[in-house]
């Protein structure tokens, strides 16, 4: 058999070039492509993406419609509220997102395959970001679109800072996914937890429902430290007075940058270091 | 080599020969070892493997077998030592010859709600195969799992999943493939099937297979080399006659039951055995 024939029956691999852009992109494609294969398996997951931040969004609604009621000229603020829970959803999403996709391949018992495949690990952290905006986009979408029939609500009404704030938020997201997927990878699903909970802990300190200056002035000094915090200030302004000031944003995205890529160098070293102490032998014990 | 020994198979006592001088080899482990804290997993090892050779890695458990393939994958890193793959040093340059090689293991697994199909369309994905259906096709006809390709992954049987994993492991055509205890949890007639295939793939592509077992019978049928590992040491390397004669037992899980239990020293001392110059007193 010739190996054209050998080829073309399968007997043969035709085997691709395996390292450059093209090899790269073709790798996360595939795994990709794995996740929208999981999500099509489970209508279940589908309506679970979209259930959680349809409900936050119907409870912070009606609190925004009944303050609105009232003489305070904050709560009147056209959909601040809305405004908070949806971008706090981009991020917690999103993050979760990234998290949750990474837990699944320890919960499947999958790790060991992918990473004694050609796959690299920026390409398993490209596909894991990748997919988190896509599944973000799922839960979002829908989510957005009712608060605007339910509540008049048109997150559009952010103009152009909104597509800032969305990557904002979402590279923060990533951030905070990397430093979970490493922990995660070098102490096992024990650490799952923290999956969940370290996006919380940005809910005090970004001031996502009141602004910096309700917080202590120490604290007033980590909160903008935090990249979201500029967004939700930023958020904030453009609803209540009509005004955006860039700099906040180019403040933000400075941030972003350095936390971006502590968590890749964070995610790196709990590789590192999960090769060292072979707990990538022991994923999910 | 001991020409006294009735090799069942001369060529596979020359890839012995082959395999310890290294020349040439797809696998060359040298001076390896792995600390886990304060235990020793895999302890000052050197071996190779000669290009299409079967080896078996024995031993009890906690000989280090896993750890040792594991090294070779590049999932752990070693505390001192070298493993190269194809000539690159897996600790730092795995993904230059990942493609060359696959693995199967009965303690990781495929993606349980994705179907056979699919799961295999993903390793073809990260594997750069560009011809993924005639591929999947042929394997799926080769390991008769055809039936099984739309079914969730989940669903399948012990013996069924094997099968299934065997695919994932052989859809690169991988010049080295590492197995983990390869029927572990599967009847003797599936066992059985799955040792034919391992065996005819070798022998058809000229590959490299490294295997981690504790079943004697698929050691004896598969390898043409045993490399017996004992507390993180290779004790033993050559081929299963070989084994047999040195201890001059009957089988080779006499052999093995042997050295599990420390009764290594009633061995037949050979005055060329240049691997085992002291044991340990049980």
């Amino acid at each position: 058999m010739s190996a054209a024939v050998a080829i073309a029956s399968g007997a043969e691999p035709m085997l691709l070039p395996q390292s450059g852009v093209r090899a790269s992109l073709r790798r996360i494609g595939a795994l990709v492509v794995r996740y929208i294969y999981l999500l099509r398996s489970s209508g279940v997951r589908l309506v679970e993406l979209i259930y959680w931040p349809f409900l936050q969004m119907l409870t912070w609604g009606f609190l925004q419609k009944y303050l609105a009621g009232t003489t305070s000229p904050y709560a009147q603020g056209a959909g601040v509220l809305i405004g908070s829970v949806l971008l706090w959803d981009i991020l917690f999403r999103s993050k979760i997102g990234f998290s949750t996709t990474f837990i699944e391949e320890m919960w499947s018992r999958n790790l060991g395959n992918l990473l004694t495949s050609p796959l690299r690990p920026f390409e398993l952290v490209a596909a894991l970001s990748l997919w988190s905006v896509i599944r973000l986009s799922v839960s979002m979408v829908p989510v957005a679109l009712a608060a605007y029939f339910i509540f008049g609500f048109n997150l559009l009404d952010l103009g152009l800072p909104l597509v800032a704030f969305f990557v904002v938020l979402v590279l923060t997201s990533w951030s905070l996914g990397l430093i979970s997927a490493g922990v995660i990878l070098r102490y096992g699903l024990g650490a799952e937890e923290l999956a969940w909970s370290l996006a919380f802990l940005l809910l005090p300190l970004c001031c996502v429902y009141y602004p910096v200056s309700v917080l202590p002035g120490w604290l007033q000094v980590i909160a903008l430290a935090l990249p979201p915090t500029h967004v939700f200030e930023g958020m904030r302004s453009i609803l209540l007075h009509h005004t955006f000031d860039v700099k906040e944003l180019w403040w933000a995205l400075g941030l972003n940058a350095v936390y971006l890529l502590g968590g890749y160098l964070t995610f790196s070293w709990f590789l590192v270091s999960a090769r060292e102490n072979g707990t990538l032998v022991q994923l999910g014990e | 080599m001991d020409e006294r020994v009735d090799s069942p198979n001369q060529a596979a006592r020359e890839g012995v020969a082959a395999g310890r001088t290294g020349a040439g080899s797809p696998v060359a482990v040298h001076d390896l070892t792995k600390f886990y804290g304060a235990v020793t997993a895999v302890d000052h090892i050197s071996f190779s493997l000669a290009q299409g050779t079967t080896v078996a890695l024995l031993g009890g458990n906690g000989a280090g077998k896993t750890t040792t393939i594991a090294m070779l994958l590049g999932l752990v890193m070693p505390s001192s030592g070298e493993v190269r793959v194809f000539g690159a040093d897996m600790s730092r340059n795995r993904g230059s010859v990942a493609h060359r090689l696959n693995f199967q293991s009965p303690y990781v697994d495929l993606p349980a709600r994705l179907t056979v199909k699919q799961n295999l369309t993903v390793y073809a994905g990260l594997y750069g195969i560009g011809n993924p259906a005639e591929r999947i096709a042929h394997i799926a006809l080769d390991l008769q799992i055809e039936e099984l390709l739309d079914r969730p992954t989940g669903k399948l049987s012990a013996g069924q999943k094997t099968r299934v994993g065997l695919a994932k492991a052989l859809l690169n055509a991988p010049e080295l493939l590492l197995l983990d205890e390869p029927t572990a949890s599967l009847d003797p007639d599936t066992a059985d099937w799955i040792r034919w295939k391992l065996k005819h793939y070798a022998e058809s592509r000229g590959a490299t297979l490294l295997f981690a077992s504790h079943n004697m019978a698929e050691v004896e049928r598969l390898a043409d080399r045993v490399i017996l590992l004992d507390a993180g040491r290779i004790i033993e390397d050559g081929t299963p006659a070989q084994l047999i004669e040195t201890y001059g037992k009957a089988t080779l899980e006499e052999v093995f039951l042997d050295v599990v239990r420390g009764r290594a020293r009633e061995r037949v001392q050979r005055p060329e055995d240049e691997v085992l110059p002291a044991r340990k007193a049980s």
